[in-house]
């Protein structure tokens, strides 16, 4: 498996633990896009040469790609620049129908960018925001969803999977809530999709989004998909080169659906490229490789529990969640873990993973996140357990 | 020596370990709180003045061995100086982490974090004190003017 990632092939003594923020780039995606770059470079939606053709085709035939990884209609497929960007789109475009006195509920488990977004949305439009809180093992508390989800309530941002936790949402069971007031529900699935294509006509949302770089693909380029049914409805977020009807001094028309919302010029050779990282995606035998990075979890969980003074954040169980697990050690700070832990070979971020909100409840401003992907195997996980007694004892 | 054990040499942690100045003046004549967005680690600085010169110098950290460092030492040599002193000590731990620019005499003990300067993100923790305490004396001049 690693042989098909160009920098851990070329890094063998790497244990690369941070997929959570970024995952290595698969060959086929780096593949694609130098083929691309090479061979059909030009912008989309513009020239009507052969070259522009090819690149019109390489850009649709990858809004193809997205669509079957997420199983949905290709039109649903908006590129944007990433996760962030798709769900301040929403923020905005589904936001601009929101008034004061209309709700929007989010957790406390979010990333800054599915929470952020949304305290700016309270602020331009003065609608209301409420949290769902979380129960100590890091999930979210349904529990209180009757409560908090109300008539005005018009849409539910949650995540798919914690960044933190690698807790995992039932997502059937927010949508079903939802559902009963009439809202709407847009999933943020950044961390999710890194292990394993999605059936989002199954999953019941209404938007979705996530980030191609966490995904196996290049940097640059995310995707939201909409329903149809919305998306033809909503205003668009930017305005520019591509998004239009007919423009004159008068004022502008919309384009249809998904190009309202892709204004300027995309990121055309990365979406070829996250394509070719779905396609490859897509190849694989999901069922064997969750198992596999199940089994991987609980050994990294076993070692954590060995380590003094360690407390894993969420549940020390390795079912039911993403292979993220993050931990705190008494009197260490993330970042001196982190340095010790670069000096051995070991990439793990530290720090608040953006999710402050989520860390002030579970009682930490900081910790160390060991995330892993599908390349990563035993000797990341000792290698792990040995750098973090090493650690322990060059910092006390 | 590894590049991680080189970093946490002993004066680190016996500096960091000190704490020297833990605790929040008050009242105080000037403060400025420093945030590390990265980590979300804050320096929390109060100070007392006289003439412009420090007379006490309080720092309440959440922050890493370097972080924490930076404060207690700080807090040991903060007494006596004035805006231009601080001003200067900055200077010095900026040049030693960008340039690697050996420290001047009176401020030696800052070469315990010259091998951070392989570390481009650790700069601002070593840092973050030092900007706390300009900001807080930075704070009282604007007031003056």
């Amino acid at each position: 498996m690693r042989s098909g990632f160009p920098l851990l092939a070329a890094q063998a003594g790497l244990h690369y633990l941070d997929s959570a923020a970024t995952a290595q780039i698969h060959r086929d995606a780096l593949d694609a896009v130098l083929r691309h770059e090479t061979g059909s470079r030009a912008n989309v939606m513009r020239g009507t040469y052969a070259l522009a053709d090819a690149a019109d085709r390489a850009y649709e035939s990858a809004r193809g790609a997205a669509a079957r990884f997420l199983n949905v209609a290709a039109e649903e497929i908006v590129f944007t620049s990433g996760a962030t960007a798709a769900l301040n789109l929403v923020a905005h475009s589904f936001g601009a129908g929101l008034q004061a006195g209309d709700r929007v509920l989010v957790s406390q488990a979010e990333h800054h960018s599915n929470f952020v977004p949304w305290l700016m949305l309270r602020e331009r439009k003065g609608i209301a925001l409420d949290v769902l809180p979380v129960r100590p093992d890091g999930q979210l508390d349904l529990g209180r969803l009757p409560q908090l989800l109300r008539e005005e309530t018009r849409l539910v941002a949650l995540t798919q999977c914690s960044n933190v936790t690698g807790a995992i949402t039932d997502v059937a069971a927010v949508v079903d809530a939802a559902r009963r007031v009439g809202a709407r529900v847009v999933l943020d699935g950044a961390q999710a999709v890194q292990h394993g294509p999605q059936d989002l006509r199954a999953l019941g949302v209404d938007f979705y989004a996530f980030s191609g770089h966490k995904c196996f693909g290049p940097g640059g380029v995310g995707v939201l998909w909409g329903r149809a049914e919305l998306l033809c409805t909503l205003p668009p977020f930017c305005g520019g080169g591509g998004m239009v009807g007919e423009v004159n001094l008068d004022g502008f028309s919309w384009a249809e659906a998904p190009r309202r919302f892709e204004a300027g010029t995309p990121p055309i050779a990365q979406a070829v490229g996250l394509a070719a990282a779905l396609d490859w995606m897509m190849s694989l035998d999901w069922p064997r490789l969750r198992e596999r990075e199940t089994a991987l979890c609980a050994r990294l969980l076993d070692g954590l529990r060995e380590i003094p003074g360690l407390r894993v954040l969420g549940s020390m169980a390795a079912e039911g969640r993403a292979p993220i697990v993050s931990f705190e050690i008494a009197g260490l700070h993330p970042h001196d873990i982190c340095q010790v832990l670069d000096a051995h070979g070991l990439a793990l971020r530290g720090g608040h993973h953006c999710a402050q909100p989520l860390l002030a409840a579970l009682g930490v401003e900081a910790c160390t996140r060991a995330s892993l992907a599908l390349y990563n195997d035993e000797s990341d996980v000792a290698a792990l357990l040995d750098g973090l007694r090493h650690a322990a004892k060059a910092l006390r | 020596m590894s590049a991680g054990a080189e970093l946490y040499q002993q004066a680190i942690k016996d500096w960091a370990g000190a704490d020297h100045g833990h605790g929040r003046l008050d009242p105080a004549d000037a403060a400025a709180r420093t945030d590390n967005p990265l980590c979300g680690d804050r320096v929390q600085v109060t100070l007392r003045l006289d003439a412009g010169r420090i007379t006490a110098f309080a720092q309440e950290t959440r922050g890493c061995l370097l972080c924490r460092a930076a404060a207690s030492l700080l807090a040991q040599r903060a007494p006596g100086m004035d805006a231009a002193a601080a001003a200067a000590a900055s200077t010095a731990l900026e040049e030693l982490l960008a340039e690697g620019r050996d420290p001047p005499p009176a401020w030696q003990d800052l070469a315990m974090f010259a091998p951070a300067r392989s570390y481009r993100s650790r700069h601002k923790c070593a840092l973050l004190p030092f900007r706390a305490l300009r900001q807080a004396l930075e704070g009282v001049s604007h007031r003056e003017q």
